[in-house]
């Protein structure tokens, strides 16, 4: 019963944040810098959540992370689809695990 | 049947990189929930309920220590207050569509639907019909749901140097994302590293959830005189 009731409560705070902007984005209109604004969140969220996260997937390896986001860097400055650049990083780090570390 | 190139299929076609990047987490999150003495019925549950990965393993973490169900609750709203920066920018996006659309679609905004939807399929344009932003976004969630049942009931075939491996795809996952758009222009880079740069600052005085969101709105701000995004 208390973890239901966890769950419960960890889904309702999960969930107002998300649901907020769905019922009240509507009745507003955004002034320009705004809808600028909006329109640089995704690559700010991105890299905020890119940059130092991808080094603590290994917490005792920072350079396995560093290496595997690198080569995905490099993967996708080849505008390869976005499948191969997931694939090719975690091969990488298959590889640098198996052989190295 | 699903009719051939519909929105749909396309959508869950491009969400299976997502569930697939999820489910071995999910296996390794429903055998920590295990740990921590939570059923797999309730581990899945939590998965059903919840979808918010990181939320989960901290509240599992938490449970293993001992931690009250009041604090974890707060910690978890706000380690997902980015969530509410996210949902903003989305349902920008989705403005136009039915409101009960909006609201239910909104459940399934994760870091990773998010990043799809605002730079990857749904960085066109033209706005993609709700019916594609569902199949991407359910197809994550049973990617989510399914991978969590399976950790749950014990079957811990999934070694940890691969869970290591998939973390690493998903961070693959943002910066394919992110490099082609974003090389675009370059205020667009410039937000991108600026924000890398204040939360990687950050992170050394406040805890990760906030340095995230700030970072985000402040680099985000800075980019609106710089001229990024518009058009």
């Amino acid at each position: 019963m208390k973890i239901f009731l966890l769950i419960l409560g960890m889904t309702l705070v999960t969930y107002l944040p998300r649901l907020l902007p769905a019922i009240f984005l509507d009745r507003f209109e955004f002034p320009g810098w705004f809808k600028r604004w909006l329109k640089n969140i995704p690559y700010a969220a991105l890299g905020a959540l890119i940059f130092p996260g991808v080094l603590l997937v290994d917490q005792e390896q920072p350079l396995l992370g560093l290496l595997g986001g690198l080569s995905a860097l490099g993967l996708s400055l080849l505008n390869l689809h976005i499948t191969l650049v997931m694939a090719g990083s975690i091969c990488t780090v298959l590889l640098l695990q198996y052989f190295l570390f | 049947m699903i009719e051939k190139n519909s929105p749909l299929k396309q959508g869950i076609l491009s969400g299976l990189p997502i569930a697939l990047g999820y489910f071995p987490i999910a296996i390794a999150f429903g055998a920590l929930a295990g740990q921590a003495q939570l059923s797999w019925l309730e581990a899945v549950l939590m998965s059903a309920l919840v979808f918010a990965g990181a939320s989960q393993f901290v509240a599992v973490s938490l449970l293993l220590v001992g931690t009250g169900p009041l604090q974890i609750i707060t910690t978890t709203f706000f380690l997902n207050m980015r969530h509410l920066i996210m949902s903003l920018a989305l349902n920008d996006k989705m403005r136009g569509f039915p409101p009960a659309w909006k609201q239910g679609l909104s459940f399934f905004i994760t870091d990773e639907t998010f990043a799809f939807l605002t730079l990857g399929e749904g960085e066109s344009n033209h706005q993609r019909p709700p019916v594609f932003m569902a199949g991407l976004m359910v197809t994550a969630y049973l990617g989510w749901v399914s991978g969590t049942l399976v950790g749950g009931v014990g079957a811990h075939i999934i070694p940890p140097q691969i869970t290591t491996a998939m973390t690493v795809g998903l961070y693959g996952l943002f910066i394919g994302l992110l490099v082609p758009s974003a090389k675009k222009s370059r205020p667009f880079i410039l937000v991108a590293v600026l924000s890398m740069v204040i939360n990687w600052g950050l992170g050394h005085w406040i805890e990760s959830g906030w340095a995230i969101v700030i970072a985000t709105v402040l680099a985000a701000g800075v980019g609106v005189p710089l001229g990024g995004g518009w058009e």
